[in-house]
């Protein structure tokens, strides 16, 4: 068994000024890089493989599988496109990690690139956050001139560009289809599957698309071996990973831990929810995740545990809310986002989304109509697998869960205000406060 | 998408003399430069668009002119993806860009009080400008530091943690010129100077404040208290810091070790049912979140 938090990822970001190519090299940085460089591609991709690394930006798919996708026989060039876009509501895990050590993830772009044989890679990061873009930009820097990247890389012969590009501010970016027609210059919406990216990708060139999460997770894997990264985690969801609590939490934070760790053990690891309070309901994954509830507190934080209590493990966001907290205020409020974000090549999500606020926004002011509930989760099967990408059907997902766990939240929106049920000021960190 | 092909390529000289009249010469090569970074050059489409922003302080016709010349796609294609992206302004944006995040975590945690009181502080209401041109208001959706709530953002810098008095404070100051710095970075530059970074011109400032805040390093404090940590790797160690030696305590004893350094509760660690529990569960995921979700 693992002991309970396993810092890997993390374990450099306390060192001081962790994010200097001098002080991550200190702690054998850019050591898999090597190491690496020194097997065959196709051994990586298999070492890959063998760990278990599955996606973390939400889907769970196998790395190593992905990587195998890329047809070496085509004759275009192979690109790697890091998804740093993190703008899944509640994600924080990408951001923290690129800003403290951005070195962990560029030495997993340059090992991940020498895998799939590309010789350009680009890391697309959401442009709204400044210094973490600093900083990912000095990393690449540095690490062209120590040699890490650039032309034959430690005497191997391999060459690799790395380009930081910085968004513009759309959450339909972190969409892997999306994100490509968004780092070709053109608006941001999803294409059409087939083809995949692994075939018809970046300039219809075979490409590989990867969460931070899981390119930083690569080094790691290189150094320490596959049976070691998967002798963490549960059967089917190997290795450690970030979990970040938010909310109504007395320690809020990034805590990594083997998969399969439950809301239960972090919160009692981190002093539990705030005072007074009681768990209401949580997001596993961000705001695309059915939520859950107090019921759900020992199902084990991995692919199929969450899987198996109706929701899914996503970007592993636990977002925590109390007792003071509306449901219909929240799920309003996530539904704006979404209608906000709908890039709008699709009817059922561009339509969809717009008419699920009136009907909630009606809702949260008391002024709800019979009927309403079933109306809403009318549209949202009307939205559910019918929507162009995972956009529309992430929507769907806490008004269905919200009105499955708290239908009657959403009845009393037929006649009295949220505000009155759970007034908003006892939901915020400054209750005391005099303020507005 | 639109027909690419009806423009040509300026490469002609007359053509990029024609382009240079619309900027700056220097910004033109700038612009130039920023395209050639690409394999294809409308890839430089997003950072060319910031740069306009640095220089001209909002995205203007004369911009859209240029991006589109340098590129060869018409101007309206240039239109349609600057007018996608909400970091691009068609108006002009106040030295400080303020940015308050309202989606639903940080709203609930105090977003939305912190955005009406600054609305009234500064008179002014979503997405304006006061009158001084000095601070751009605005409610943002989450900018992934959820840890840090109630959040708000100044020329996409963090300022964690916030309250409406510490916000009618932190907008106080950038009027007044007072040096004010992010949470976890540098003191903040203007909105131009920010953008212009975006477009891929460093400004310095990389190794300016922090490497992390408080809430990022929880879990690592806790795993240093408690002696945890990985397992060790293939060459003996799974870091080059610390200690090799590995616990051999179960996780529910370390649980309730850790209970004993809190007041507040009693409630032990269960042992995690994560090995025994989902034997039974199908592996699969339904198919539509596995085959779409991917890169979310």
């Amino acid at each position: 068994m693992s002991d309970v938090l396993t810092p890997v990822l993390s374990d450099n970001w306390d060192m001081p000024r962790a994010w200097t190519l001098e002080s991550y090299e200190s702690t054998g940085g850019y050591e898999g890089l090597k190491k690496a460089l020194g097997q065959t591609p196709e051994s990586v991709i298999e070492l890959v493989k063998d760990s278990g690394l599955r996606g973390r930006g939400g889907a769970g798919f196998p790395t190593g599988m992905k990587w195998g996708f890329i047809p070496q026989d085509n004759p275009k060039p192979k690109y790697l496109v890091v998804n740093a876009d993190e703008s899944e509501p509640g994600t924080c895990k990408d951001i923290p990690l690129m800003m403290a050590s951005p070195h962990t993830l560029v030495e997993g772009v340059a090992i991940s690139s020498y895998a799939i044989r590309a010789n350009t890679a680009f890391i697309y990061v959401r442009g709204e956050v400044l210094h973490v873009i600093r900083r990912l930009q000095r990393a690449v820097q540095e690490a062209y001139l120590a040699g890490h990247l650039g032309k034959d890389i430690h005497g191997s012969g391999y060459d690799l560009d790395v380009v930081v590009h910085a968004g513009a501010g759309a959450y339909i970016c972190g969409e892997e289809t999306a994100l490509l027609d968004s780092l070709e210059g053109r608006r941001g919406q999803p294409r059409l599957r087939p083809p995949f990216p692994a075939v018809a990708g970046l300039y219809a060139a075979p490409t590989v698309i990867n969460n931070v999460e899981s390119i930083a997770s690569v080094p790691c894997i290189v150094r320490n071996g596959a049976g070691w990264f998967s002798s963490m985690g549960t059967e089917k969801s190997k290795g450690m990973t970030l979990y970040s609590l938010s909310g109504h939490v007395k320690r809020p934070g990034q805590y990594e831990a083997p998969l399969g760790i439950t809301l239960r053990q972090l919160l009692d690891l981190s002093g539990g929810m705030r005072e007074g309070a009681e768990l209401k309901f949580w997001t596993p994954g961000g705001s695309s995740t059915p939520i859950l509830t107090a019921e759900h507190l020992d199902v084990p934080l991995d692919y199929e545990g969450v899987s198996g209590a109706g929701s899914m493990l996503g970007t592993k966001a636990l977002q925590v809310f109390d007792q003071t907290t509306s449901v219909v205020r929240c799920v309003l409020r996530w539904t704006e986002f979404y209608k906000h974000e709908s890039c709008g090549k699709c009817t059922p999500c561009r339509e969809g989304t717009w008419w699920l606020v009136q009907v909630l926004q009606r809702l949260e002011r008391g002024a709800g109509q019979e009927g309403d509930i079933e109306v809403l989760l009318d549209m949202c099967d009307n939205i559910l697998g019918r929507a162009f990408c995972a956009l529309g059907d992430g929507a769907t997902s806490p008004i269905t869960s919200a009105v499955q766990y708290f239908r009657e939240e959403f009845e009393a929106g037929m006649h009295t205000p949220a505000s009155e049920l759970f007034p908003y000021q006892a939901s915020t960190v400054f209750g005391a406060e005099v303020s507005a | 998408m639109t027909q690419e092909t009806t423009r040509p390529s300026p490469d002609g000289a007359s053509t990029a003399a024609q382009a240079s009249a619309l900027l700056p010469a220097e910004t033109m090569a700038e612009l130039r430069e920023i395209a050639a970074r690409y394999p294809q050059a409308r890839s430089g489409l997003l950072p060319m668009l910031h740069l306009v922003q640095s220089v001209e302080g909002r995205v203007t016709p004369a911009g859209i002119e240029a991006c589109a010349q340098i590129l060869g796609i018409s101007a309206a294609e240039v239109s349609g993806v600057a007018t996608f992206y909400t970091m691009y302004k068609r108006r002009p944006v106040g030295d400080y860009h303020v940015g308050v995040c309202t989606n639903t975590l940080c709203a609930v945690m105090g977003g939305d009080l912190i955005l009406e009181r600054l609305k009234g502080h500064l008179d002014v209401g979503n997405d304006e400008t006061t009158e001084d041109g000095k601070i751009t208001l605005e409610h943002l959706e989450c900018n992934a530091a959820c840890d840090y709530a109630p959040v708000v953002m100044v020329n996409w810098e963090f300022f964690d943690n916030m309250t409406p008095d510490s916000a009618v404070e932190l907008v106080d100051d950038l009027r007044s010129g007072a040096n004010v710095h992010s949470t976890r970075g540098p003191r903040v530059c203007t909105w131009r100077e920010a953008e212009r970074v975006l477009a891929g011109y460093p400004d310095g400032l990389a190794d300016d404040g922090p490497a992390a805040g408080p809430a990022t390093l929880a879990g690592l404090q806790i795993a240093r208290e408690q002696g945890w940590q990985a397992p060790a790797g293939a060459d003996g160690t799974a870091r080059a810091t610390g200690t090799t030696e590995r616990g051999t305590e179960s996780p529910v004893a370390a649980g309730e070790r850790a209970d004993t350094r809190r007041a507040e509760t009693e409630t032990k660690v269960e042992e995690s049912p994560a090995d025994l529990e989902h034997e039974d569960e199908p592996a699969d995921q339904p198919v539509d979140e596995a085959g779409k979700g991917d890169s979310q």
